[in-house]
């Protein structure tokens, strides 16, 4: 069994807020809908499946679909955090595979801006969470964690700062071109060393913004994608794995994309020199050195020269990625990144992306995203992307 | 030395977890390790992470290690404060707090051992300071 062409992304949708104060978190998660809906060319009632995460309000596909007025015969409600929605999108693929729905709506949304969320906080997930006794009094927020991260690959590999912020300068530079990104101006090297220092070695433009706002995705079968208007995305190959501490044994040097990307790249039949356009998780920039790694586009220990001198701007480097600004300087709605990174990859493919950032004639892309805390759990989730 | 410290916030035990809290009562610090499968674990547990035994057992760690990593909050928070990953000699890596130590000094690989703080509400935990 393999999803490889069971399904196809029909719809998407980005939301264009930043900043949403006077909107509820379902209002903001029924607009996405309604957007990814109209994108695909379908209507309320074609939806049979619906899939959404921790962000949800309430108790998740019960009040959502309820607030939204679905009718559907399977709901999935699995939460990996930020990477969530590549989960979705394969587990939707298998789905419809099986026959358990035939259009299925995938949504994110949050306002993490309008109600004050840092990530220099320690975020408290009560006494049952096994680790959250051994963790919390310490302080661990998001920051410090990619923080150990980072420090780590440093002292391994000889990562430097300025490869670090060679991350974000190519987000900035494709930000420019975005109307709805947080963050705009082109910045150098220089600007994200010089900073200031939030959690070390991290300066404050290794951080992604936090914003408000969401997506919504459309998977559906390939005979409902043919017959609608849009350019065919097709879903070739998916991996999802979750890493922690490994009963103590910890080891940061390698992320999930490690297990998750192999086993994309596997059901897909192609490799990461195939790639032309890759969406990477990018919470920090120490997350898509790491995760570029991981995901073989070049070997472990090498992400940092492999980002330099502008590797990842598109129409200058070998690896265009997050071409929308990505979290680093456009949106991080409800603090998890994966949807807008499935959206974007559905950009380049459907050649819908901004011009100054469109990657010639783009077949194959892929998304990845990381969830949780890459300095203590997460999980890793791969998709590849053809256009059909 | 740096001059203030962070005050901690207090863990909230549950029943599984318990002991060890009670041990750092009393400046012990607990790790687990299984009869079964001979290997030490943290955070500890009352299954054995590596084998799924529920024959594992509290041990007293000799409470000297290595920094794994760190990193120093510097923004957004009261006080700059040290969090890291602690190799213990048992073999198990734990997230705590470095403290009593000089700016900049600093370095992954150093030597470190355990010390018990209060937190706030009474409670107390281990972080580690230069050896």
């Amino acid at each position: 069994m393999t999803i490889k062409g069971k399904a196809y992304i029909a719809g998407a949708y980005e939301h264009p807020t930043r900043k949403a104060p006077d909107k509820s978190v379902a209002q903001l998660h029924a607009e996405c809908a309604r957007g990814a809906i109209l994108d695909a060319g379908l209507s309320k009632s074609d939806v049979d499946g619906y899939f959404c995460a921790g962000d949800a309000p309430g108790l998740g596909p019960m009040s959502m679909v309820e607030y939204m007025g679905l009718k559907v015969r399977h709901v999935d409600s699995t939460d990996t955090g930020g990477s969530s929605y590549l989960v979705h999108v394969a587990h939707a693929a298998e789905a419809i595979a099986l026959g358990k729905c035939n259009v299925a709506l995938i949504t994110l949304a949050g306002r993490p801006r309008s109600e004050g969320s840092s990530g220099t906080q320690p975020r408290s997930y009560g006494a049952n969470a096994p680790d959250m006794a051994f963790e919390f009094p310490y302080g661990m927020a998001t920051a410090n964690g990619y923080g150990m991260v980072a420090m780590r690959h440093m002292h391994e590999y000889g990562t430097t700062a300025e490869q670090l912020a060679w991350v974000k300068v190519a987000a900035s530079h494709h930000a420019q071109h975005n109307e709805h990104a947080m963050l705009r101006e082109v910045v150098t090297v220089e600007d994200v060393i010089n900073s200031p220092l939030i959690a070390d070695p991290l300066h404050r433009l290794d951080c992604c913004v936090v914003s408000d706002g969401g997506g919504a995705l459309i998977v559906t079968r390939p005979e409902i994608a043919r017959s609608l208007k849009r350019p065919l995305v097709k879903i070739i190959g998916a991996g999802e794995s979750p890493k922690g501490q490994m009963g103590g044994k910890v080891d940061l040097t390698y992320s999930g994309a490690a297990t998750s990307g192999p086993i994309a790249f596997a059901e897909a039949g192609v490799k990461p020199a195939d790639i032309q356009y890759a969406s990477i998780y990018d919470s920090f920039t120490i997350t898509v050195i790491m995760q570029i790694e991981d995901l073989g586009f070049c070997r472990k220990g090498e992400g940092g020269r492999f980002v330099a001198d502008g590797n990842l701007i598109s129409g200058v480097g070998k690896l265009p990625f997050n071409t929308d600004g990505g979290g680093l300087c456009n949106n991080h709605p409800a603090n998890r990144g994966g949807m807008t990174k499935v959206i974007e990859a559905v950009r380049q493919l459907r050649g819908e992306a901004h011009p100054k950032v469109q990657v010639p004639n783009c077949r194959l892309a892929l998304a990845h995203g990381t969830g949780g805390q890459l300095g203590s759990r997460h999980v890793g989730a791969t998709l590849i992307l053809e256009r059909e | 030395m740096t001059t203030q410290e962070r005050a901690i916030p207090a863990p909230a035990p549950n029943p599984e977890n318990q002991p060890y809290f009670d041990a750092c009562a009393r400046d012990t610090l607990l790790v687990g390790k299984c009869d079964a499968c001979g290997e030490y674990h943290f955070y500890p547990r009352r299954i054995c992470p590596h084998c799924l035994s529920d024959q594992v057992q509290w041990v007293a760690a000799r409470g000297t290690g290595t920094i794994y990593t760190y990193s120093t909050m510097h923004r957004g928070v009261p006080v700059p404060y040290t969090i890291a990953y602690v190799t213990l000699d048992e073999g198990v890596s734990m997230m705590t707090n470095i403290v009593g130590f000089a700016p900049g000094t600093l370095r992954i690989g150093q030597k470190v051992r355990v010390q018990f703080r209060a937190t706030e509400g009474g409670i107390k935990v281990p972080v580690f300071a230069p050896a």
